[in-house]
C-alpha cells in the first residue's frame, strides 16, 4: 500500500538511470543515512559506537571489497585480511614518513598500496581459475603476513612488530573521541558504497558480470579479460586497504601483522556469502551478522543460561548456535540475506492485498 | 522464512535490556574477565580463568570479600581474537558500581589492541607473562603492567640459568645455543636481548623459526642435528611445543638440553609428547602442583563445596591453573593495597585500583602469609617500574609431573631496563606523550 510506485513516471534518462529508481526507496536510504549521521552519534553510547557500530561499518568495507572481486568478477579470494594488513602498514608508513601528510590523503595512498600488491597476486588469475586461483591467492594472505613480520621498516622497527596509529587530524579537527571517530569511519564507508554501487552499474561492472559469467564469451564480444580481472583485483584490493586502515586508525589503534591472518580472510568470504554474493546490501548485511551474531549469542548465553552450565559449555554452545544459524540460513536462503531484503520488498508491493 | 513480529521484538528487547542494565551493587568489587574458552588455546584459557575464579571465590567464601567488599565477575568470550577482546573490553569496562577493577586479556594481541584505550578509560591492564614489554616502564605506560616478568627479562634469565649448569657465564664462550622459535612477533621477542648477551659472554647464537602453527618441524631439527647446539631454547606456542619434544626425541636430542619458555611449559605441552617430554626444562613463574596451602584452600573452600569452576578437577594445580591463581592473587592483593588508602571496605574505582598496583608489594611474610611461598616470586612495583620481579623458576618433566630444579633465577636486570626504556622512550616519542616524572607521584 505505502511501498508502490504507481504514479512515479520517469520522464528523463536520469531519472531512469538513478540508484533508487523508487521514491519510497530514496527516502528510505536519505532517512536511513540520517538516522545513522545524525540521530546514532546522539543516542549511541560508547560501547555501540567503537565495539558494535565501528567494526562492522569497517568490515563492511572490507566485504564490499571482496564482493567486487568475487561476487561481480567471479574470482575467489583467500587474500582479504592481507590486502587490508598492507592498507594498515602503508598508510602508517606514509603518515610516519611523510611530514604533514593530510589522513584521507594517507589512507587513499594505503589503499593504492593495497591495489598494487592486489593487481600482483592478481596475476595468476589470468591462468588460472575458481578454488586454483582461492589457493593462489591463499599465498598472498601467508606472504605479505609474513614480509610485514620479517622486514622491521615496516612496523619502524617495533621490537614486536607491531604498529601504532597515530592521531587522526583532518584540518585541525582531532578525531579522538568515539563520535568523531564512527563518523569519519562512517563517512568514508558511505563514500565508498555509493562509487561501489556505482561502478557495477556502469560499464565497468557490467565487464565483471560479464567476465564472472563466462569469459570465453566476454573475450569473444570484445572485453579484455586481462584488464578487467586486474582491475577488478585493484578496486577489491583498494576496497579492502582502505578498510585495512580504518581498521588500524579508527578501530583499534594498535595493530600487529598477526591480527590479519587467514581466519579474518575467511571471515570476510563468509560475510558475503551469507550477506549474499554480488550485492552491494548484502556486504553490510553479512558483516553486521557475522560481527553481532557471537556478540548478542554470547551475551544471551552468560545472562539468561550461563549460571546454570559449566563454564566452558556456553563458549561452546554458542558456536554451535552460530553454526547452526549459518547452515539453517543458507538452506532457507542460498542467495544470502540481500536475497531475503529482494523477496520482502516484493512482498511489500503486494501487501496488504496478495492476490 | 517467516520470522514472527513479535518474537524478534521480545528477543530484540531483551537484547537490548541486558546491554543497557548495569549489575548496581553497593559493596561489591567488579572484575570483568575476557577470557577464552573456545579456539586454538581455549584449553589454556579454561586452566587459566578456571584459577583465577577458584582463587576470587575462594577468597568470598573464606575471607567473605576483600574486607568485606565481596567479588564479582563476568567472563565474555574472546576465542582469543582481537577483535572480540575489544568488544569485551567495551561491554565489561562499565559494569559494576565502580566499572571494571582491571583488564587481563592473556592474549598479546587484545593487549595492544586496548591499550591506548585503557588509559582513556582509566581502566588498569595487568599483563602477567605476556603484552607490550617495554610497558614495564611505568612513566611511559601509567596503565599497563606487565608484572612478575617480561619476555626480555625471561630470556636474560635463560641465558644464567644454561650459564649457572655450566658452571658460570664466562663458561658460555665458545658454547652454541639454538633458539628454535615460534615465527611470529611473540617469537621475535627475544632476538635483541639474546643476541646482546651472545656479545658480552661469546656464545654462538643460532635462530630457526618455525612457521605457525609448528605441527611439522622435520627440517628444523635436522638444522639441529647438524649443528649439535649444547642447548636449545625452545620459544613455542601451542602445537609447536609437544610437536618439538617429539621430533628432538626421534632426531635423538638430549630432551635435558631443551630449555623452554613459560608458554612452553605447562602440561598441555609435555602430556602430548608422551615419553619424548621427559627431561625437558622449562622457565615459569610459577610451580605446578597442589601442595600449596593457596591452592589446598581452594580444595577446601571452593571444591569441597563444589563450586569450583574447573570442569576437570584433576587439572586443579597444573602450571596453567596455578598461573591463574597467581593472576588472582595478584589482582587482590592490590585491592588491598588500594583500599588501605582509599578506604577500607569500598568498592575501588579504576583509578583507584592503578595505585594499587603501582604500589603493590609482595615480600616473603606476605606470601607466607597467602600460603604461597615459593609459589610466585617476591615483587615490588613502583612507578617507574611496572614490572617487580624479573624472576623465574625452572621446572623439569619427569614424564608425570613438573618438578621444579632451580631456585627463582634473575635475568640481567640492567639490560633489560636499559633497553626497555629505550624502546618506551622511542614509543613515547612517536606518540608524543611526555612520560611522568615518578618523584612527583605519591
Amino acid at each position: 500500500m505505502l511501498y508502490r510506485e504507481a504514479g512515479q513516471f520517469k520522464a528523463s534518462y536520469q531519472e531512469d538511470a538513478q540508484i533508487f529508481p523508487i521514491r519510497q526507496d530514496r527516502v528510505g536510504f536519505i532517512a536511513l543515512l540520517a538516522f545513522f549521521f545524525v540521530v546514532v552519534p546522539m543516542i549511541a553510547n560508547q560501547y555501540w559506537l567503537q565495539a558494535i557500530l565501528t567494526p562492522v561499518l569497517i568490515f563492511s568495507l572490507a566485504a564490499l571489497g571482496l564482493n567486487i572481486l568475487t561476487g561481480y568478477a567471479g574470482q575467489l579470494s583467500l587474500g582479504s585480511a592481507a590486502f587490508m594488513a598492507v592498507g594498515a602498514f602503508a598508510t602508517y608508513n606514509f603518515m610516519l614518513r611523510i611530514d604533514g601528510i593530510p589522513f584521507l590523503v594517507a589512507v587513499v595512498l594505503g589503499g593504492l598500496c593495497a591495489a598494487g600488491v592486489g593487481i600482483l597476486f592478481g596475476l595468476p588469475s589470468l591462468r588460472i581459475k575458481g578454488f586454483y586461483l582461492a589457493v593462489a591467492t591463499l599465498a598472498a594472505q601467508f606472504f605479505i603476513v609474513w614480509v610485514l613480520v620479517k622486514f622491521p621498516w615496516f612496523s619502524n622497527y617495533s621490537s614486536s612488530g607491531v604498529i601504532t596509529a597515530q592521531e587522526i587530524n583532518i584540518l585541525g579537527f582531532a578525531f579522538n573521541t568515539p563520535e568523531t571517530k564512527y563518523l569519519l569511519t562512517l563517512l568514508v564507508v558511505t563514500v565508498l558504497a555509493l562509487a561501489a554501487k556505482n561502478m557495477v552499474r556502469s560499464t565497468t561492472g557490467r565487464k565483471w558480470m560479464a567476465v564472472r559469467d563466462m569469459d570465453v564469451a566476454a573475450e569473444v564480444i570484445g572485453i579484455r579479460l586481462m584488464r578487467t580481472k586486474l582491475q577488478a583485483f585493484a578496486v577489491s584490493s583498494f576496497y579492502c586497504g582502505v578498510a585495512g586502515a580504518l581498521y588500524a586508525y579508527t578501530y583499534l589503534g594498535t595493530v600487529e601483522p598477526e591480527g590479519f591472518n587467514l581466519d579474518l580472510s575467511f571471515k570476510i568470504l563468509f560475510m558475503i556469502i551469507i550477506g549474499g554474493v554480488g550485492s552491494i546490501l548484502g556486504s553490510f548485511l553479512g558483516a553486521a551478522f557475522i560481527v553481532l551474531l557471537p556478540v548478542f549469542l554470547n551475551i544471551f548465553l552468560h545472562s539468561f543460561v550461563g549460571a546454570a552450565l559449566p563454564p566452558g559449555f556456553g563458549s561452546n554452545l554458542e558456536l554451535m548456535i552460530f553454526g547452526g544459524l549459518i547452515i539453517f540460513f543458507l538452506i532457507v536462503e542460498p542467495h544470502g540475506m540481500a536475497r531475503l531484503w529482494q523477496i520482502g520488498k516484493e512482498k511489500l508491493r503486494l501487501w496488504p492485498f496478495p492476490h | 522464512m517467516k520470522f514472527s513480529l513479535r518474537k524478534s521484538m521480545v528477543v530484540g528487547a531483551a537484547v537490548t535490556g541486558l546491554l543497557a542494565t548495569g549489575y548496581a551493587a553497593a559493596q561489591e568489587q567488579f572484575v570483568g574477565l575476557a577470557s577464552y574458552r573456545v579456539g586454538p588455546f581455549g584449553s589454556n584459557g579454561a586452566s587459566l580463568y578456571g584459577g583465577w575464579i577458584d582463587y576470587m571465590q575462594m577468597v568470598n567464601e573464606r575471607d567473605g570479600g576483600v574486607n568485606g567488599v565481596k567479588l564479582t565477575w563476568e567472563e565474555c568470550e574472546t576465542e582469543y581474537n582481537n577483535a572480540r577482546g575489544v568488544e569485551c573490553y567495551e561491554r565489561l569496562k562499565n559494569r559494576g558500581a565502580t566499572g571494571n577493577s582491571v583488564f587481563q586479556p592473556l592474549s598479546t594481541g587484545i593487549t595492544y589492541s586496548v591499550l591506548d584505550r585503557v588509559a582513556q578509560d582509566k581502566i588498569p591492564m595487568v599483563t602477567i607473562g605476556y603484552g607490550r614489554t617495554d610497558a614495564a616502564d611505568g612513566r611511559v605506560f601509567p596503565w599497563v603492567f606487565p608484572m612478575i616478568t617480561t619476555y626480555w627479562s625471561q630470556a636474560s634469565a635463560i641465558v644464567n640459568y644454561i650459564g649457572s649448569k655450566e658452571g658460570g657465564n664466562e663458561k658460555l664462550k665458545g658454547k652454541k645455543i639454538a633458539l628454535l622459535f615460534h615465527d611470529s612477533a611473540y617469537g621475535r621477542e627475544s632476538h635483541a636481548v639474546l643476541d646482546k648477551l651472545a656479545e658480552r659472554y661469546g656464545y654462538e647464537l643460532t635462530k630457526i623459526p618455525v612457521a605457525n602453527p609448528g605441527n611439522e618441524q622435520q627440517a628444523q631439527w635436522l638444522q639441529i642435528r647438524q649443528l649439535r647446539p649444547d642447548y636449545t631454547i625452545l620459544w613455542g606456542w601451542g602445537v609447536m611445543n609437544p610437536t618439538a619434544l617429539r621430533t628432538a626425541a626421534r632426531t635423538g636430542y638430549p630432551r635435558e638440553k631443551i630449555v623452554g619458555v613459560w608458554w612452553s611449559g605447562s602440561e598441555e605441552d609435555t602430556i602430548p609428547a608422551g615419553d619424548a617430554a621427559k627431561g625437558y626444562v622449562a622457565a615459569g613463574f610459577n610451580p605446578a602442583g597442589k601442595n600449596f596451602p593457596v591452592v589446598q584452600d581452594i580444595q577446601k573452600h571452593v571444591y569441597a563445596k563444589n563450586r569450583g569452576n574447573m570442569e576437570d578437577k584433576d587439572r586443579v594445580g597444573s602450571v596453567l591453573y596455578n598461573r591463574g591463581v597467581v593472576h588472582g592473587i595478584i589482582t587482590v592483593e592490590a585491592m588491598r593495597v588500594a583500599q588501605e588508602k582509599f578506604g577500607k571496605g569500598k568498592p575501588l574505582t579504576g583509578e583507584q585500583m592503578r595505585w594499587g598496583f603501582e604500589n603493590l608489594k609482595i615480600d616473603e611474610k606476605r606470601l607466607a602469609a597467602l600460603g604461597a611461598s615459593g609459589f610466585m616470586p617476591e615483587m615490588q612495583i613502583t612507578c617507574e617500574d611496572h614490572e617487580g620481579a624479573g624472576m623465574v623458576k625452572f621446572q623439569q618433566w619427569d614424564g608425570a609431573k613438573w618438578n621444579v630444579v632451580s631456585d627463582w633465577v634473575k635475568g640481567d636486570r640492567q639490560l633489560v631496563r636499559g633497553m626497555i626504556e629505550e624502546s618506551a622512550a622511542a614509543y613515547a616519542k612517536e606518540k608524543g606523550i611526555t612520560p611522568r616524572d615518578c618523584s612527583k607521584e605519591m
